[in-house]
């Protein structure tokens, strides 16, 4: 395994972080709209991801980074050719954290709902073209010799990517919602589980045929098993939720979403963008990545930062491992 | 295409927006997390409950700073990308490493550390839940130092080869680009700054609450510390501006030759107070000059040759072929200026304030204040009036903002003094946007990002001034006890928690 490999591994394990953290907390905000039923029930949502939703973002922000310093090609392709998607990505990550940090600042009704709205749609959109950017990443897009996009917007909205985007939409809702079960006390509780089980079973049925139509194009044998790992993994997850095991319907969904984007990017390997005018104009980990000294430091970085970060985020989870409920909530603004 | 509208053209102005509003918050975000995390060091260890206080008003104005500055930063690790696609792929290999750093490192801290602190009160036990402010004012630096070394590699690059093969430039020495003197003396000078302007900030702030007699225990400890602040910052900044300059002048010519406006090399060189010229004639019509002191900001002594605009163009033409290597000198020589003077006006202030309201140091015995009282301000032997005073109050009050504006023009300087180069002597400008994305989409993002920012302006500062009127709050019993188990004490389990979104 050369190094540009094992940086194809660590950006999808960096993806994959990002997609586990902040799919549940992307989920959570959907949940503001289809589960609470009232402000205070809104609230409990919003402070069950309070204290760790802005770590979550940060391996999106991670991400972007080790894939300019190992794969900058990728990067400059990735993010010039989608650039209106991640522009409207941009704008509700930016509402969003505003949104949360900003919302109980004031004690006016108007002000806190506007900013609920706005954390239901940052929420729900974000979770939704991150699907659809990734659906055109596995299937290819039209890129020139020098790996310029050269497609449209419109072209970045065909159907096997916006059912991409609804995976990634319902499955984090889904996860939103076991995770939302697992962090809440009381009736909030008992109608997130009975939630989990809907959005599981649309989640079920839309993944299922993404992932069989993303297996039959460019599938093999190891996203076969990625495949059907994440099928099972969801069953199961199912299951759990209907058992009233929480902690483990939440690991399965997590499961999920780890065998899921495993599969796009083992289907991807060794291509990281490719190229549908021209199998030679793919960018792949060969004529995407950086040169071997900075692969080899960006890899000491990894090595050394990554096990810290995992152990001191994992920290914060156990820290604020209590329950919420309405009763938690303070009448205060701050 | 028409120039104004061109993408280059385009992609400029949204950097240049996004970044100076970027980093409005960020010197703020950088200064004010120390003082926090100083002033809640000061509870901890004495108990004082004035001091708590002061964290929970600084550290509310902190959190409602730094949560822009979190968000508008997301779009500069993608921008690269976005408008810059040809930069990114020449210079990715050396760029993308100090960004990498700074997200796996820095933005970790920062991001886990401050939801710990945010949500930790009642959570964490003293001391934990002290150290995670700590950790997010390092997480600030660190993060800081990342993205300004690679900057300095912009400015000066080093520790690279050009790959002709490939068509771009590799990294050979990484660590040569994180402890390059333009790195570190660019790192010192953006810190120094960055307390220059906290110290402002929390000197308007305290001196609006001391002017009206108002929470007096906690703006006094405030204001003190914000002169501190402010004088040492101010002096740093001085200090370190100096050497960037020298810096600046061996390695960038041309942007310290349009910083003077001095069209022509001369020996000694003056500096020059006040010009107004002819860009296109490459001469000044009108100059005010001090004679010999701009050959001291070079080289540290009053005879050295300096050379001129003209005479730099002329020995890049020489070395990089047929082309026009000034900057927009105008801009050059006011950013330059107002950098200097609006940061040096906050110093005075600063410095001023200190010795009015010093404790001991040659004050008469009569004129010595207790905690709750407000600080006389007296300039020799006397108290100043209380239109004096009030003069003094009103003036810290109305330069909260003026290192802000400094900030702003000295990056305006920097980064269009370098000009027509993104990665000086390597790269222009012109060679590094994207060449896939068309003028319609820049002008929708470049539109988005300004009308978004705006509205988000208002918004922030209206929360600012709401907060800063309020002034310090009460504090409750679960302030004043906090927890001593990890996870908070389990004495009532339906208690509220002490912070919720």
């Amino acid at each position: 395994m050369e190094l540009h490999d094992v940086w194809f591994v660590l950006i999808a394990v960096l993806w994959t972080g990002y997609f586990f953290l902040e799919g549940f907390d992307f989920g959570v905000g959907v949940l503001t709209r289809l589960l609470a039923r009232n402000r205070a029930e809104k609230r409990v949502l919003i402070n069950t991801i309070g204290p760790v939703w802005d770590g979550n973002e940060v391996w999106l922000l991670t991400a972007g980074g080790a894939t300019f310093a190992a794969f900058p090609e990728w990067y400059a392709t990735l993010f010039s050719g989608f650039y209106l998607p991640l522009l409207a990505i941009l704008i509700c990550l930016i509402v969003r954290g505003v949104a949360f940090e900003y919302r109980a600042k004031r004690p006016e009704e108007n002000w806190q709902r506007n900013w609920e709205t706005a954390i239901f749609w940052t929420s729900l959109l974000p979770a939704f073209l991150w699907g659809v950017a990734f659906g055109n990443i596995v299937r290819g897009v039209r890129l020139d010799a020098d790996f310029e996009y050269v497609g449209t917007v419109w072209d970045l909205l065909n159907p096997y990517a916006l059912l991409g985007g609804l995976v990634t939409l319902t499955l984090f809702t889904f996860h939103g919602t076991v995770f939302t079960a697992l962090k809440t006390v009381g009736d909030i509780r008992e109608r997130a589980r009975k939630l989990a089980l809907k959005v599981g079973l649309v989640t079920a049925v839309l993944a299922l045929v993404f992932l069989l139509w993303t297996q039959v194009e460019s599938g093999d044998g190891a996203s076969l098993v990625a495949f059907g790992v994440a099928v099972a993994s969801l069953v199961a997850a199912l299951g759990a939720n209907q058992a009233g095991r929480e902690g483990w319907a939440f690991t399965l969904s997590g499961v999920t979403i780890v065998a899921a984007v495993a599969m796009l990017f083992l289907t991807l390997f060794p291509n990281v963008m490719p190229s549908t005018l021209d199998p030679e104009w793919s960018l792949t980990v060969t004529n995407a990545s950086s040169s071997p000294y900075t692969l080899k430091i960006m890899t000491w970085l990894a090595v050394v930062a990554t096990p810290l970060v995992l152990l001191y985020q994992g920290w914060t989870y156990w820290v604020f491992r209590k329950r919420i409920g309405t009763q938690h909530i303070a009448d205060l603004v701050h | 295409m028409d120039l104004a509208l061109a993408p280059e053209t385009l992609a400029r102005w949204q950097f240049g927006i996004t970044t100076v509003y970027h980093f409005l918050f960020v010197p703020l975000t950088i200064s004010l997390a120390a003082l926090v995390a100083g002033l809640q060091t000061a509870w901890v260890r004495t108990e004082k409950e004035k001091y708590l206080r002061a964290t929970k008003f600084w550290g509310k104005l902190f959190l409602i700073n730094i949560a822009m500055g979190v968000v508008t930063g997301i779009v500069q690790e993608f921008q690269f990308g976005m408008n810059w696609s040809d930069y990114s792929r020449f210079v990715g290999d050396v760029f993308g490493a100090p960004l990498a750093f700074e997200a796996l490192i820095a933005f970790f801290f920062e991001s886990t550390f401050i939801g710990l602190w945010i949500f930790g009160w009642d959570r964490l036990p003293k001391k934990i839940h002290l150290a995670c402010i700590w950790m997010v004012s390092i997480g600030t630096l660190l993060s800081a130092y990342f993205i300004l070394a690679a900057n300095s590699w912009m400015q000066h690059p080093v520790g690279y080869r050009i790959n002709g093969e490939k068509g771009r430039a590799e990294l050979t020495d990484f660590w040569l680009v994180l402890t390059q003197n333009t790195t570190l003396n660019q790192v010192f000078h953006s810190f120094s700054a960055a307390f220059l302007t906290g110290g402002a900030f929390m000197v308007g702030i305290a001196a609006f609450h001391l002017m009206r007699k108002k929470h007096i225990p906690v703006m006094r400890t405030s204001l003190r510390l914000g002169l501190v602040t402010l004088a040492v910052g101010g002096l740093f900044t001085a200090i370190s501006g100096d050497t960037l300059g020298k810096v600046m002048y061996e390695q960038q010519p041309m942007k310290m030759a349009a910083a003077e406006a001095l069209w022509d090399g001369e020996e000694p060189a003056p500096f020059s107070v006040f010009a107004y010229g002819d860009v296109d004639k490459g001469h000044n019509e009108v100059a005010l000059e001090i004679p010999g002191l701009l050959s001291f900001l070079a080289h540290s002594d009053f005879e050295s040759y300096v050379p001129g605009i003209n005479d730099t163009n002329e020995a890049l033409q020489e070395k990089f072929g047929p082309g026009d290597y000034k900057p927009i000198v105008p801009v050059a020589y006011w950013g330059f200026r107002w950098m200097i003077g609006f940061g040096m006006a906050s110093f005075s202030v600063g410095l001023l304030g200190l010795w009015l309201t010093r404790k001991k140091f040659f004050l008469p015995a009569a004129y010595r204040t207790g905690e709750d009282e407000v600080p006389h301000l007296v300039l020799l032997k006397k108290p100043l009036g209380s239109r004096l005073t009030r003069l003094y109050w009103l003036a810290a009050v109305w330069t909260t903002a003026f290192p802000l504006i400094a900030n702003a023009w000295g990056w305006i300087f920097t980064e269009m003094g370098r000009q027509p180069w993104v990665v000086y002597g390597v790269m222009r400008t012109e060679d590094a946007v994207s060449p896939g994305v068309s003028q319609a989409e820049v002008i929708t993002s470049m539109t988005v990002f300004t009308l978004l920012y705006a509205v988000l302006a208002v918004i922030e500062v209206r929360l600012l001034v709401k907060y800063v009127k309020a002034g310090p709050p009460e504090l409750s019993d679960s302030d004043l006890n906090p927890p001593t188990k990890l996870g908070g004490d389990v004495r009532d389990a339906d208690k509220p928690m002490a912070f919720s979104y």
